[in-house]
């Protein structure tokens, strides 16, 4: 006769048997991520995909012209060297920042609500970080050398990079975040993709499947040392976030032009890059829920979260407008005082008074409880956070340059077509990335919400 | 070379648990558990070490960390010094912030790559699963079986008391 433990009696009396082999929640989870990429894409998606590859040819026949012709196609000058391609270059590092603080930061906070959004979170940081890398790039002129940038032995000397230069630490600060945010994502994807292997009949889609699962079984050996890699790479990621950004940042602040030079960059910085990503994500998630009727894993709860960071951040951003102001009036110095009154009097005045509008005043709303539940309201929002911020950044860079110490070398700015269709290329780049990842990937990390899913049924039941 | 497995299979990740706890507590030896998310509390259950990734990643920082400050020190002191803006050859505060980004790159990298190696997760590797729904939607415990190994019956009877709802014997690879 067996002799049953005390735990046995207890699961038995807490668990009565089910006829059911299988958890019915759990394969619901599945069928409902796994659908959209197993059926025909809808109406909607074909539509956006069409604008998406439309904006993006545009802007590969804009590069392609500014290549073949050079950088005098854009609207440059000599006082006004860096412009559009830089403005663009920023704002995309921005966006990626929201990815890597949704999946790393609000994991190491053990935020069970990103479970389901952070995958395509992480997805949108590595498609702006390629929108981003591709500005230095084609400012280049000659970016068939870009490998120059890169410290190797070669047959100039060895004539090797400046290390102590702001624009080389960018360099490596893009590709260490462009690497590690890759792994972050397909390391996390590998499971999912076991899933889908199993979901999937013998055929073409099995086989990709099966090499991209990587041999996954869902050992719980397994498990367990994943789930420890996932806090390692979030601990790794959370300090990277925060450098690039910084990093972003003393690509002007360690210039001596007054407007640039200012040690309130880096945070300044990293809180706008966390806005204005928070807005893109807002944005997508918002066409995503309904475009692939996902409305029950992106809740309104989850808008709503995402609106109290914004309304942190872009709180944080209008601090920081104040304070520029405030330190350029006590500093004494009449070149960062005459910057700051051209910045809100001057010709780009409107840029100025629109990027307050979107980005610190705009926020306040978010205080409405009704607002930040409202999808059509957030995402009208979001799309004044992305202007603001591409405002911010073009009013950061353009205002300082265009009237220095130098009166004779004061100069205009303005942007030529070709310019403004590589800016409509990139974000044709970003959203046929985005939506061929809605289509092809699991865009809801399954087994993340299964996980999450468990323990609020087990928080529950206790 | 296949071996048996006597494998159960759970619908609840609590009566997973629970077997688990029962099953080890009676002297039997788990072979594995599979579950289409991670379980929490199964770790202790299994008795499972805690992992060593974080040695590597330590491990990896620290050559990254050096590795940068090595050659942005020789390449700036010793190879080819240029005076630029009056700056000392050895810069050291300028070298920090790339210094920093190889340690998260060098330790990131190595951390995903241990992981890999250990679990033995490559592209292409035979995925090798203990039955159907185990990514989806089912738990399952697996024992190794042996004749005479141990008693089947008993490890049957305490399985099926713990909640399982299917037992069956499996030969093949894990």
């Amino acid at each position: 006769m067996i002799r049953f433990d005390h735990r046995v009696d207890r699961s038995l009396r807490l668990q009565p048997r089910r006829p059911l082999i299988g958890n019915q929640a759990l394969s619901r989870i599945t069928d409902d991520v796994a659908r959209p990429l197993e059926a025909r894409p809808g109406l909607g998606w074909c539509a956006a995909f069409a604008a998406a590859a439309t904006a993006l040819s545009i802007g590969v026949a804009c590069v392609a012209y500014e290549i073949a012709t050079g950088i005098g196609v854009w609207g440059l000058n000599r006082t006004v060297g860096w412009a559009f391609d830089i403005t663009n270059f920023v704002f995309w590092v921005g966006i990626g920042h929201a990815g890597t603080l949704i999946s790393a930061i609000l994991l190491l906070f053990r935020q069970q609500w990103r479970t389901s959004i952070n995958r395509s979170a992480e997805a949108m940081t590595i498609f702006a970080v390629v929108c981003a890398a591709l500005f230095p790039l084609i400012h280049m002129g000659r970016p068939w050398l870009a490998f120059w940038v890169f410290p190797y032995p070669n047959s100039r000397g060895s004539l090797w990079v400046n290390f102590r230069s702001p624009l080389l630490w960018d360099v490596f600060a893009i590709n260490t975040y462009m690497t590690i945010s890759l792994v972050f994502w397909y390391v996390g994807m590998i499971p999912d993709f076991a899933t889908l292997r199993d979901r999937a009949s013998a055929g073409l889609k099995k086989t990709i499947y099966s090499i991209a699962s990587f041999g996954w079984n869902g050992s719980h050996r397994t498990w367990s040392r994943y789930e420890t890699m996932n806090v390692i790479l979030a601990g790794l990621a959370t300090p990277l976030v925060i450098s690039v950004h910084s990093i972003v940042s003393m690509d002007f602040a360690t210039s001596i032009l007054p407007g640039w030079h200012t040690t309130i960059f880096p945070p300044y910085f990293v809180a706008g890059a966390v806005y204005s990503g928070f807005g893109m994500v807002t944005t997508l998630l918002v066409l995503t829920r309904s475009l692939m009727h996902l409305e029950a894993y992106i809740t309104e709860r989850h808008l709503d979260a995402m609106a109290k960071v914004m309304l942190l951040t872009g709180s944080l951003v209008g601090l920081a407008y104040g304070t520029e102001f405030y330190i350029a009036w006590v500093s004494g110095n009449v070149y960062e005082q005459a910057t700051f009154i051209g910045r809100a009097t001057g010709p780009y005045a409107w840029c100025f008074w629109t990027m307050v509008a979107c980005n610190a005043v705009a926020p306040q709303v978010l205080w409405s409880a009704r607002v930040r539940r409202s999808p059509a309201a957030l995402f009208v929002f979001s799309i004044l956070v992305n202007v603001g911020m591409w405002l911010e950044r073009f009013v950061i860079i353009v205002t300082s340059l265009h009237r220095s110490y130098l009166p004779s070398s004061w100069v205009m700015y303005r942007p030529t077509l070709i310019e403004v269709g590589t800016l409509l290329g990139s974000f044709g780049l970003f959203f046929t990335c985005f939506l061929l990842f809605i289509r092809l990937l699991p865009m809801i990390a399954m087994w993340e919400v299964k996980g999450a899913h468990r323990a609020r049924g087990a928080a529950s039941h206790g | 070379m296949a071996s048996a497995y006597l494998i159960a299979t759970f619908a609840e990740p609590e009566a997973l648990v629970g077997a688990v706890e029962t099953i080890r507590a009676h002297g039997f030896k788990i072979y594995d558990v599979y579950a289409p998310c991670p379980v929490h509390g199964l770790d202790e259950a299994m008795g499972l070490r805690r992992s060593r990734l974080p040695y590597v990643t330590l491990a990896a920082g620290v050559i990254g960390c050096a590795a940068a400050i090595a050659l942005e020190f020789y390449v700036a002191v010793f190879d080819w010094n240029l005076n630029i803006g009056g700056k000392p050859d050895n810069s050291l505060l300028a070298f920090v912030p790339i210094a920093f980004e190889l340690t998260v790159l060098a330790a990131g990298l190595a951390t995903a790559a241990a992981f890999l190696l250990r679990a033995g997760l490559f592209p292409g590797a035979a995925a090798r699963p203990a039955g159907p729904g185990v990514t989806d939607d089912t738990f399952a415990v697996a024992l190794r079986w042996r004749p005479n190994a141990f008693d089947t019956g008993e490890a049957r009877h305490l399985l099926l008391a713990s909640g399982a709802t299917d037992i069956r014997q499996m030969v093949g690879d894990l």
